[in-house]
């Protein structure tokens, strides 16, 4: 048993659902129970998609455990179907249908539906959701694929000197870190060597697509942890070369150039020299002076770590002073960076540990992912969010990719800025004598106060250069600048009720009140005044 | 307002009445798009201010609490998930050594907690792992600085609010026992604390001093219950804490709940009926605040009245939402879904709710879904993983959730909770994109 309050990776099946909702026409049904629907806000949520994921959950009930389960599976499977008419189903078992052994797999192909139906055996006690969506994406491309594939041993036929050549752009998912804009700029970069892009997949590819993986001339591995699986199985059975650099700043960019134009056998175009980008002037013009060797910790998925750790170094000139994943599928890429560093790489699942290398190397800027930013908030460190698991305000409105000379772009300006962010506090609200929740901390958001006691004594990194804050709790912002006339005191209960409500909208509060005391002339402000006032004014 | 009469406050241990009964009820069973019971902890950790709960589970329960509570969580929660791993699961021996484990380690590092829940999960549940033996084996260890508890808020067992029941529900046995003459008041289900606070001298103003609430925000502040002890509920979900009060000799006072200000009126009414508080004393008490609330809701009435409402169902507190209002607000409620209906606990609710509105039990989501569309209600309010969905098919919603972390209850909360109706029609007018 592991001890854990925050998880940098859901369960196996949520990897399945990550593919399944990216892809069109394809349909996953899930033996699970009904809490486990909760992932489809992951989705809606989170990612803002339009349509609810393409999933049917069983949501069996302890009631249904002694008896048919396997028909309630079976019965899911046929009105899934009948409704929304997909070209492929894949079936699988979240971690509670996985102990009572009902073997989706098993009762979907008993039920000969006219579609290839994909079962999938993800151990859900000891993998995890990156895993699942590579295991996923693999089987989906090994059955849609697999009919086409060529004799074992056929050689490839040699590119075509008059046809463009064709590439896969594999491992793109829903919720994940900035895929949609990677794919635009990949898409874009690829087009400028002269290469087409055949099928992008999973992200927006129907089962029919999958089927004509075979037919490009070469692989582009976008995201290892995804894709790697499947680009080798593609690699054994059609001979499709891959890529292996990922395109994460302007020197991987142009690494990645190289190897695609090795690939097909052209020059490196002249229009795609690194002033393609405007990161490496932004980082030589003087006022970037103050980012030399400022400290950096990096932890992360294993490709956005490599990548932020190597930009880091080369283009901005920052020091990284700590660096981890929580991919151990990838542990030895990382630990062999780590050391090219002097460093040892930090392999954990577990943000306390991180938290504590934090404090430890005493960085100045944290690139890491949702629950780094947690931790660095509570420090009083910036952050900037380099990697998955990531919340809504990391799926942005603009255009903001990671990869490209335009996402070198993207990822200077975000480092270097501070973090804005916030949602309301609603719990704030609800239980305001929560010792907890003293008035001094703030949200998480808004704070910048390192308030953990195992910070430092001597504490300067953490106080000399505090991230430009961002707008102050609201009651300082208006309620003082408010109190031109001198209005009526406050009663001590009023004031302590006042406390009560979410420090965001007190200041609106106390504002109300005591312009709603001031009308009607009253001398005093009581509890009956705040709420008379909260009646008058409204919300 | 709609010239109607008041809600009454039904006496104590009347029958249900033929009108409740009568009502036809849409029972479904298909997919349920709903939370399972470990959610209640995210705001029941924030209530007991020195308990910790620990969900034995898998890394789905931990990945739930996550997605559910990460966006409102800044201080380091007292929850915690003992995700099972594969060795786990190859004897039960071995899962009780490492849940010793991990208690001892939780312990060591909190040693604030005084209340210790380990929760069930669905995996928890299906491999038989006995928790209540675990409890009791780890309360001897570690009593009297700790009391250790359990109960299950599994997905195969309890629905979203169930929770908060089950937990609720396995603390009665544990509370010290009122002496058999006092007459006392238990407001039983958690409310935000500044709702408590109104309630509390609402009470105290019309003479009602002896009242108690469960949850506490403390271990060792929970109520005392005996033969005299009289059951309000705060919350519509309880079906088990209350039969658990019951055994232990409490007595529930039948009334609707303290949703809008005729809902917060009979509410309050059922308990100063009981106590013989005379109507003057009542009366007053209530004047002012209840003024306030008639007032708030008047703004709302007029930008609701009319407006069709489709409820999912979520929290089991459907059936009073539409019940406010229909009566309150004017607004039409078209189907009102609850996970699970105690006919008991709202008879005095379905019997103020319009004929017109179909009442659903349980679910089946895309048949609901189908039913929704036909009848494009103005406000559909449905869970976090139907809202975007719907309002990109041009209709308006209102998540469900909310309705369970934002202070609703009582007469200065009125307003703001036909506010939160409100919002979502009025943005959707504001918008020019
Ligand atoms: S439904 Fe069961 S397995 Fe799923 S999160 Fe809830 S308790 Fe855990
Ligand atoms: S509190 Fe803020 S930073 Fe933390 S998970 Fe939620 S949205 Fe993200």
């Amino acid at each position: 048993m592991q001890l854990t309050v925050w998880t940098y990776e859901g369960p196996p099946h949520v990897g399945a659902m990550r593919i399944a909702t990216a892809m069109q026409g394809l349909h996953y049904v899930l033996h699970a129970p009904q809490g486990d629907t909760y992932a489809d806000l992951l989705f809606t949520m989170i990612e803002r998609r339009k349509a609810r994921p393409p999933v049917t959950y069983t949501t069996f009930q302890a009631r249904d455990l002694g008896k048919d389960t396997a028909e309630l599976f079976q019965s899911a499977a046929r009105e899934a179907y009948a409704r929304f008419e997909p070209e492929a189903m894949i079936v699988g078992a979240s971690c509670t249908a996985e102990l009572i052994q009902d073997d989706p797999g098993g009762l979907t192909k008993a039920m000969g539906l006219p579609i290839p139906t994909i079962p999938l055996e993800l151990p859900s006690y000891s993998k995890k959701e990156n895993w699942g969506a590579a295991e996923t994406f693999y089987q989906i491309v090994r059955t849609l694929a697999g009919p086409n594939a060529p004799e074992p041993g056929t050689a490839r036929a040699a590119l075509n000197d008059s046809a463009r050549p064709k590439a896969n752009i594999l491992g793109p998912t829903a919720l994940g870190f900035r895929h949609r804009d990677d794919v635009i700029e990949t898409k874009r970069l690829l087009d400028q060597l002269g290469v087409d892009t055949h099928v992008v997949a999973p992200l927006d590819a129907r089962p029919s697509d999958i089927a004509r993986l075979g037919e490009a001339d070469f692989n582009v591995v976008l995201y290892p942890e995804i894709a790697h699986t499947a680009a080798g199985w593609l690699k054994r059975t059609f001979g499709q070369p891959m890529t292996s650099v990922v395109p994460i700043g302007v020197g991987a960019t142009q690494d990645f150039i190289a190897e695609v134009c090795a690939l097909i056998g052209a020059d490196v175009p002249p229009a795609l020299s690194p002033e393609a980008s405007r990161l490496p002037w932004y980082s030589r013009s003087i006022d970037s002076t103050y980012l030399t060797g400022k400290r950096v910790f990096v932890f992360g998925d294993a490709t956005h770590v490599l990548a932020a750790a190597r930009v880091a170094d080369e283009e901005m000139g920052f020091e990284v002073v700590g660096m981890g994943t929580y991919s151990r599928e990838f542990a030895r890429d990382v630990r062999a960076a780590a050391k090219d560093r002097g460093l040892e790489a930090l392999i954990t699942d577990d943000y306390l540990e991180v938290e504590q290398a934090i404090i430890d190397a005493a960085p100045e800027l944290v690139l890491g992912t949702q629950m780094e930013r947690h931790i660095a908030k509570r420090l009083g460190i910036g952050c900037a969010v380099i990697s998955s698991p990531v919340h809504v305000q990391d799926f942005p409105a603009r255009y903001a990719p990671q990869m490209g000379f335009e996402g070198a772009n993207v990822l200077f300006d975000t480092w270097v800025h501070p973090l804005v962010m916030g949602l309301e506090e609603h719990l704030l609200g609800m239980f305001r004598e929560d010792f907890e929740f003293s008035d001094d901390n703030g949200a998480s958001h808004h704070g910048h106060s390192p308030k953990r006691p195992q910070a430092p004594a001597d504490g300067a990194v953490f106080t000399d250069e505090q991230p430009i804050a961002v707008t102050p709790p609201a009651e300082t912002q208006t309620a003082d600048n408010t109190l031109l006339a001198g209005p009526a005191p406050w009663t001590a209960e009023a004031e302590k009720e006042l406390k009560k409500i979410p420090f965001f909208v007190r200041g609106k509060a106390r504002k109300n009140t005591e312009t709603f005391a001031a009308q009607h002339g009253l001398r005093e402000i009581t509890l009956e005044t705040l709420y008379d006032a909260k009646a008058h004014f409204g919300r | 307002m709609n010239e109607m009469a008041p809600i009454q406050a039904p006496t104590a241990g009347c029958a249900t009445p033929a009108s409740a009964t009568g009502r036809e009820i849409l029972k479904e069973r298909g997919q349920r798009e709903v939370f399972c019971g470990l959610t209640g902890i995210i705001w029941l950790h924030r209530k007991i201010q020195d308990a910790f709960f620990l969900i034995v589970g898998s890394r789905t329960c931990a990945h739930l609490m996550q997605s559910a509570a990460g966006v409102m969580i800044f201080a380091e929660p007292r929850f915690g998930t003992a995700i099972m791993e594969e060795k786990d699961l190859a004897g039960l021996t071995d899962a009780n050594e490492e849940l010793d484990r991990v208690v001892a380690r939780l312990l060591e590092r909190r040693p604030d907690i005084k209340l210790l829940f380990l929760v069930g999960s669905c995996p928890s549940e299906v491999i038989k792992l006995d928790l209540s033996r675990a409890a009791e084996r780890l309360s001897a260890q570690y009593s009297p600085d700790v009391r250790i508890l359990n109960y299950s808020g599994s997905g195969i067992e309890t629905t979203f609010t169930e929770g908060e029941d089950a937990c609720l529900a396995s603390l009665v046995p544990t509370l010290p026992e009122a002496a058999p003459e006092r007459q006392s008041l238990l407001v039983v289900g958690t409310l935000a604390d500044v709702v408590e606070d109104q309630f509390r001298r609402l009470f105290t103003a019309m003479g009602l001093d002896d009242v108690q609430f469960l949850p506490a925000r403390n271990a060792n502040t929970m109520p005392a219950i005996g033969p005299g002890t009289r059951v309000l509920l705060a919350q519509p979900f309880l079906t088990e804490t209350m039969r658990a009060l019951q055994r232990r000799g409490a007595e529930h006072l039948p009334a609707p709940f303290p949703l809008g200000e005729e809902g917060t009126t009979a509410w309050l009414a059922a308990a100063a009926t009981h106590f013989g508080i005379d109507q003057s004393a009542f009366d007053a008490a209530i004047e002012a605040p209840r003024n306030r609330a008639r007032k708030a809701l008047g703004r709302y009435r007029e930008q609701l009245a009319g407006k069709s409402l489709f409820l999912f169902p979520d929290s089991q507190l459907e059936i009073p939402l539409a019940r406010f209002l229909q009566r309150e607000i004017g607004m039409q409620p078209l189907e009102v879904g609850t996970p699970f209906l105690n006919k008991a606990f709202m008879a005095p609710e379905l019997e103020q709710l319009t004929e017109t509105a179909v009442v659903s039990e349980g679910q089946d989501v895309e048949r609901q879904l189908d039913r929704c569309r036909d009848a494009r209600p103005d406000i559909t309010v449905c869970g976090l993983g139907l809202a975007n969905p719907l309002e990109v098919e041009g209709l308006t919603t209102k998540w469900s959730i909310e309705l369970v972390f934002t202070p609703i209850q009582g007469y200065d909360q009125a307003g703001d909770l036909a506010e939160l109706f409100a919002r979502p029609l009025v943005r959707r007018t504001r918008l020019e994109v």
